[in-house]
């Protein structure tokens, strides 16, 4: 079952579409609400490999759907400690719960202070309004 | 330069389904409702309902309009009978394929052909320009809806009794009156419904009551590429030949018709290159103008709701073409292997 809009008030926000949760000096990172419904159900993540390095602003990786191709922007540098393979193998679980199941990639930050330019869930529903 | 999008006789309905609509060969279409792959399983297993109304419908009537047919189009249409229909190219001097079309016989001297919507305008003054004394073509895209309602339960939802592919017949679907033609674009059973604009509405309203998932055109692209039904624009073009797009059995050789002459020689000399379907053995969805290595390019690519897996086909040197063929598409920058099939990409358990 695809999931209801929403857009937790825990997480942090890039315009691009892309979430963060931060827990100390790492961060899980994954697609928003909104990108899912506009690509539609997943048929396929391109994921970065665990160890390469992900940089702010720029793409680490593909998620397409059956009409649709979309670059995932990173929302925060760092180094990919994992990727989730459960994503690789069944990209609609991102569909599902694009929050929770379908986190992408977990990183150790490289700039922390990076976090302080992300949207909060208030400011990206405002962004989101816009589109 | 942005072109006012026109709109089918249907829009509103498509709006109200909750439909995603998007820009398509000049019109504003239905691109999915709830998704793209519900409403492609629903016409592999139920039925499926396309508005197909922005399709071109173009008449070519009065007593030299067979023979003026015969000399334009690519398959032989002296052998389609009243009440049948035959797939067929409008081809250029070069053996190009302007548009691959259906042209029903309604009756002596009285053919109706249904065009790409994008072709619409191209073919309709093709035809115009060259149309004989004795015979009228006429553009009446704007006076129809048309309605293609597929699946192997499509008969049994709308009620009607079975016929053969490629017959055509005046009916009545729930009071109203239609042109119930046994054609589709997505490999399974079906019908294509043809009514007065004007009714169009009543008769979506009636299919719909009848229990058929309306269906976008991501599930009408994926459906027929699953079953390597060519898409003009992509695979065939005015710049590919028919004997390399895999389509000569529509071209009847032993008539004279324009660029024959050019189809005869690729014929005899064997193409260059052709059409291949293929299959990703890798991860990846391949899409139209990816190279494929070797010298070839993907000209349709998705991913196989079916299958589960990218699917496409493109062009490819003839050594290549061959089922079992492995492939190499570069799929942004990333090598990844496919293989060649035979035709249809997706076949049906039976």
């Amino acid at each position: 079952m695809p999931a209801a809009e929403s857009y937790p008030d825990e997480l942090r926000y890039h315009s691009e579409h892309d979430w963060a949760r931060v827990d100390g000096d790492e961060a899980t990172l994954g697609v928003t609400w909104f990108a899912q419904d506009a690509l539609g159900e997943l048929v396929h993540y391109e994921a970065p490999e665990a160890g390469s390095t992900v940089t702010k602003d720029a793409s680490y990786g593909e998620v397409e759907s059956v009409k649709a191709v979309s670059d995932i922007i990173a929302p925060l540098s760092g180094e990919v400690l994992e990727v989730n393979a459960k994503v690789v193998d069944e990209p609609e679980t991102v569909n599902d719960d694009p929050y929770g199941e379908g986190w992408l990639i977990r990183i150790r930050m490289s700039d922390p202070g990076e976090i302080d330019s992300l949207m909060d869930a208030d400011a990206y529903r405002a962004h989101v309004a816009e589109q | 330069m942005e072109a006012t999008l026109r709109r089918t006789p249907l829009f509103d309905r498509h709006v109200a389904l909750g439909a995603r609509m998007v820009p398509f060969a000049g019109y504003e279409m239905p691109v999915q409702y709830e998704g793209v792959i519900e409403e492609h399983k629903a016409v592999r297993t139920d039925a499926g309902a396309f508005d197909v109304s922005h399709m071109g419908e173009i008449h070519v009537d009065g007593p030299t309009a067979q023979a003026f047919l015969q000399e334009m189009l690519s398959n032989d249409i002296d052998r389609v009978e009243d009440g049948h229909a035959q797939y067929t190219l409008l081809t250029n001097e070069s053996g190009g394929i302007v548009d691959d079309l259906i042209a029903y016989r309604l009756g002596l001297g009285q053919f109706y052909l249904v065009v790409n919507a994008s072709n619409r305008e191209p073919v309709f003054t093709w035809l115009k320009e060259l149309e004989p004394r004795g015979c009228e073509v006429r553009d009446a895209s704007d006076e129809y809806g048309l309605v293609a309602v597929q699946g192997p339960r499509s008969l049994e939802r709308l009620g009607l009794p079975d016929a053969p592919a490629f017959t055509h017949a005046m009916g009545e679907l729930d009071g109203i009156e239609v042109m119930i033609a046994r054609t589709g674009y997505t490999g399974e059973a079906g019908v294509e419904l043809c009514c007065a604009e004007d009714d169009a509405g009543e008769l979506w309203d009636a299919v719909m009551a009848r229990g058929v998932t309306p269906c976008g055109l991501g599930a009408r692209d994926t459906l027929r590429l699953e079953v390597c039904y060519p898409l003009h624009g992509n695979d065939i073009t005015p710049e590919t030949d028919a004997i390399s797009a895999g389509l000569g059995w529509a071209c009847a050789l032993d008539t004279e018709f324009t660029g024959v002459d050019v189809l005869r020689r690729i014929k005899e000399e064997g193409p260059r290159r052709k059409l291949a379907p293929f299959v990703m053995e890798e991860r990846g969805v391949p899409r139209q103008g990816m190279p494929i290595e070797g010298g070839g390019e993907v000209t349709s690519g998705t991913h196989s709701p079916m299958l589960d897996v990218g699917i496409g086909m493109g062009y490819v040197p003839s050594a290549l073409a061959s089922a079992d063929t492995e492939l190499v598409i570069d799929v942004r920058g990333k090598p990844r292997r496919a293989r060649v099939v035979k035709k249809p990409i997706y076949r049906k358990e039976t």
